[in-house]
């Protein structure tokens, strides 16, 4: 065993940096004790009792003791001491390193630390896995913040749990299962580019409030809010209870002039709940199912009353030997292949016969993101239809698939090369980022008939199936 | 505020988004303002629980009025008495730190303490007999410090005529107490018992101890919410460091300790100055008295006692009364004093947690520049220890600020929800005791508690 004891005067460091040094030296190979300290009563005993030489020495000297194997290695360790005690300290200056929040909890917090003066956030998209998105929601209702939820598969209790602490705190859980939101000019979820206008929207549907803004749009109408609420909303057991506050902000904001509510049909006690509201601003509805008014008719009643034109909805007639049209051979049934809900349910009204699926259902997203990012699924039903009419949505805005004809447009030409005609409702505006005519272009040019809306989309998928019925 | 109106619809928009990065990068090409979450699923197997602990309707009220009590306590250093008339501890009842423990399952610095309590007390004429008779169990009663409003640093061992200081907190009106500090190395709270120990001991109790009574009595009570508050300003976080508070209590009862016992102020004043961590202690009792302010309400998931045994690391929760939820301690990673090294280091012990309960020690970290590097490296580590403690505690001290954060309050009322959330656990700050009975102190640095104490808690708020 190699002993090296040395005292060295006057020269201060403090502990902590000391015992780093000492903790270096002890790594290094051969070397079984290094302690590297100023000269304390306490470090020149701890040195004593491991059996070191320690001479005579003050607190304010250092103390260097190193054991080692070999003389080699004790000079190794020696010279290693200098370089360590030489070093400059790197500059650690205390960086206002900004962590990046946890929870919305402490995102509410950093937003209304950060953005002081502006009162800090406006509203949570939380969209994480469902079984989580309570817990998120609930931090942003307690930090009074209106919330969408994105996120499905959200049990119906906590659903009923949020929106009564919301109604408490006056704020608005949109939600869950809530595909868009446009507030105050900002699109949340899936949302359409829209410009500022008089109509306020209430919609218990995500792509049913898509198809009505779009519609709008196109006839130059814009929309001063939409305010989903979740596709339970108004079903027995949530009673309608955000649909209720939605209309009421609406009522009460000084931009809206008319509220178009959008929903699958109510269960009663909810359309009761939303009916004896005694709004003093118009209100269209727009309750999908049998007997009532198809979106597009409920947007053309919206016109009405604002005095403006009906436009003639754009649409691109299948080109010519694409089949569906004149003169090409047609044979099966009228399949739906649906990426909205609601669209779903509306064509599947207007088709009144058919086979339709809905891939943005539960059943399908689980575990898996929502057809409009992800068509992966739908497009593999698509290449198995070998005959007949299909009937498809396509969704533009933000948020949706940033360009689904590069995909698409390849399936709806192999279909049609099977013989198969496809019809598209092409859900979108002038303004979202995947070029509205673009789309529509590329989707025309395969093969298919395009249509803005979905009714006339359905209408025209009917009337094919029953002339490949009949032919 | 008209209920019917929602503030978001005349705002201009600020989203805070949590999830999907496509729904956030959306917003982004819309130029919104945004707020984003760095969103991870909570601890595996807590969905259930916080979900249920979430919907508590009493939680939200529960814990703003515990942690609002923990931070409103204004603790002020009133006295210093012997154990057995503060506690009215009887002969051969010793208090310990952390959840309650048995001779059998103690460790060695605790084993150690145990057995220099009872050379000091004279109730055994050696270290084997000692160790015999606390084995034997007969006429011993082991208790945990925390039953007894009290904490003690490391072994934190308490025996009858050891003199405590007691604070009183003068807005609730509680009191605590903690064990005079006895100076570094080889003393009975990391379980050295040789004689020196025992000595010293008694030197507190004949000399230390009444001085400090004397010096108080004329001087009045010493405020340490103000006291902490500046020490936090001069570079302490008070668990690891404590050299400005002592320092400024050195200030304050100096010339109270000249002039109540001239016989004794130097030798007095000396051993306090000898020693950085003199006011640990203090510190400590006035955590706890703050901390203790917070039991018992109802539907409160705030933490009010984080404390380990040598054994096991426990915490308390406010809605769960004096129930603990244990896990195991884990052995600090950290630096080493002299030759020792991990191999020589205890599982962490003390109830010096206290700290840390309270939003300092580890939570203050960024205050401390001079000791970052027990956190690994430089100062931004020590900035980014205690920014991360903001993720799982409820409030923001409104007294105990830090400089280099903009004098932000310390992050301060461990939330279990929010730890099972953030699957963040709390930053601790501790020394590290050798592992054989007898050794002392070791080294020092940062121990992780066990994640099941607060999952434990977690599931049992919603028992309740």
């Amino acid at each position: 065993m190699n002993d090296l004891v040395e005292v060295r005067a006057g020269v201060y460091r403090d502990s902590v940096s000391l015992m780093r040094v000492s903790q270096a030296l002890a790594a290094l190979p051969g070397v079984s004790v290094a302690i590297v300290a100023m000269a304390t009563e306490l470090n020149v005993g701890l040195a004593r009792d491991a059996g070191f030489a320690v001479p005579a020495a003050t607190p304010g000297d250092l103390l260097v003791a190193i054991r080692a194997s070999t003389d080699d290695a004790v000079q190794e360790a020696a010279a290693e001491l200098e370089r360590r005690l030489a070093a400059r300290e790197a500059a650690g200056a205390a960086r206002h390193e900004d962590r990046p929040p946890r929870t919305v909890r402490s995102a509410a917090r950093a937003a209304a630390r950060d953005a002081a003066g502006s009162g800090g956030a406006t509203v949570a998209l939380v969209s994480v896995p469902g079984e989580y998105a309570f817990l998120e929601a609930l931090d942003a209702v307690e930090a009074g913040l209106s919330v969408m939820i994105f996120s499905d598969n959200v049990p119906v209790e906590q659903e009923i749990l949020l929106k009564d602490r919301a109604r408490e705190q006056g704020v608005l859980v949109m939600g869950p299962d809530c595909g868009t939101a446009v507030i105050g000019g900002a699109g949340l979820g899936f949302a359409n580019v829209l410009g500022p206008g008089p109509v306020g929207v209430v919609a218990a549907s995500g792509t049913g409030a898509q198809q009505v803004t779009s519609l709008l749009d196109l006839a130059g109408v814009g929309v001063s809010h939409l305010l989903g609420v979740g596709g339970r909303d108004l079903s027995a057991e949530v009673g309608g209870r955000s649909a209720i506050q939605a209309l009421r902000a609406l009522d009460a904001d000084p931009a809206t002039e008319l509220i178009l509510l959008v929903s699958k049909p109510p269960a009663p006690e909810a359309a009761g709940a939303v009916r004896d509201l005694g709004l003093g601003t118009k209100l269209v509805t727009a309750l999908l199912g049998p007997g009532q008014d198809d979106l597009t008719t409920a947007v053309e009643k919206v016109l009405g009353a604002l005095g403006r034109e009906v436009p003639a909805w754009p649409c691109w007639p299948a080109p010519p030997g694409a089949p569906g049209t004149p003169g090409s051979e047609c044979r099966g049934p009228l399949r739906g292949l649906y990426s909205g809900g609601t669209l779903c349910a509306e064509a599947a009204v207007i088709a009144g016969n058919g086979e339709f699926t809905d891939f943005g259902d539960d059943a399908y997203t689980r575990g898996r993101a929502h057809p409009m990012i992800d068509p992966t699924l739908r497009l593999e039903a698509l290449d198995a239809v070998e005959s007949g009419v299909v009937l498809l949505d396509v969704v533009l805005g933000h948020g949706a698939d940033p360009d689904p004809s590069a995909r698409l447009a390849p399936a709806v030409a192999r279909a049609c090369g099977r013989g198969v005609a496809v019809v598209v409702a092409l859900v979108g505006t002038d303004g979202d980022p995947q070029g509205l005519r673009v789309q529509a272009a590329r989707l025309n040019e395969a093969g298919a008939a395009v249509f803005t809306s979905n009714a006339a989309a359905a209408r025209h998928a009917r009337d094919l199936a029953a002339a490949c019925v009949h032919s | 505020m008209n209920p019917t109106t929602l503030s978001m619809l005349s705002r201009e928009p600020h989203v805070i988004t949590a999830g999907t990065a496509l729904l956030g990068e959306a917003l982004d090409q819309q130029a919104v303002a945004r707020t984003d979450v760095d969103w991870r699923p909570p601890v595996p197997g807590t969905a259930a629980a916080l979900a249920a602990a979430l919907a508590d309707p009493r939680r939200e009220r529960a814990n703003a009025l515990a942690v609002g009590r923990m931070v409103s306590a204004r603790p002020r250093l009133a006295g210093v008495r012997p154990a057995r008339e503060a506690l009215g501890l009887e002969p051969g009842t010793f208090l310990h730190a952390g959840p309650p423990i048995s001779w059998e399952r103690a460790s060695g610095p605790m084993r150690g303490a145990l057995i220099g309590a009872m050379l000091f007390e004279g109730l055994a004429a050696s270290p084997e007999d000692a160790e015999e008779r606390l084995a034997a169990g007969s006429g011993i009663t082991l208790d945990s410090c925390h039953h007894h409003r009290t904490v003690g640093p490391m072994a934190g061992v308490v025996s009858p005529s050891m003199w405590m200081l007691e604070v009183a907190d003068a807005e609730h009106g509680g009191t605590a107490y903690c064990s005079l500090n006895e100076g570094l190395g080889k003393v009975l709270r990391y379980g050295a018992y040789g004689p020196e120990v025992v000595e010293r001991l008694r030197w507190m109790g004949d000399v230390l101890g009444p001085a400090l009574q004397a010096a108080l009595a004329l001087n009045g009570p010493l405020d340490l919410r103000g006291l902490i508050a500046q020490a936090l300003q001069m570079g302490d976080e008070l668990h690891n460091r404590n050299r400005a508070a002592t320092s400024l209590m050195v200030r304050e009862l100096a010339p109270a300790v000249v002039e109540a016992a001239p016989g004794h102020a130097a030798e007095v004043l000396r051993f306090i100055n000898g020693n950085d961590h003199f006011f640990l202690n203090a510190g400590m009792a006035a955590a706890k008295v703050s901390a203790d302010a917070a039991r018992d309400v109802p539907g409160s998931s705030l933490v009010v006692a984080m404390a380990r045994n040598g054994t096991d690391f426990g915490i308390q929760v406010s809605g769960l009364g004096d129930r603990w939820f244990t896990g195991p301690a884990g052995v600090p990673d950290g630096l080493y004093l002299g030759a020792y090294g991990p191999g020589d280091a205890n599982p962490d012990i003390g109830d010096s947690t206290i700290t840390e309960t309270t939003g300092l020690g580890g939570f203050a970290m960024a205050a401390a520049p001079a000791i970052v590097r027990f956190v690994g490296g430089d100062v931004a580590d020590a900035v980014a220890a205690t920014t991360s403690m903001y993720e799982i505690t409820l409030a923001e001290h409104p007294a105990y600020q830090i400089p280099g954060l903009g004098f932000r309050g310390t992050p301060v009322g461990v939330d279990v929800t929010l730890v099972a959330r953030t699957g963040t656990l709390p930053v601790v700050n501790t020394g590290i005791a050798g592992r054989v009975a007898g050794t002392g102190q070791v080294g020092a640095g940062l121990v992780s508690p066990p994640m099941e104490a607060f999952t434990a808690a977690l599931a049992a708020l919603t028992d309740v």
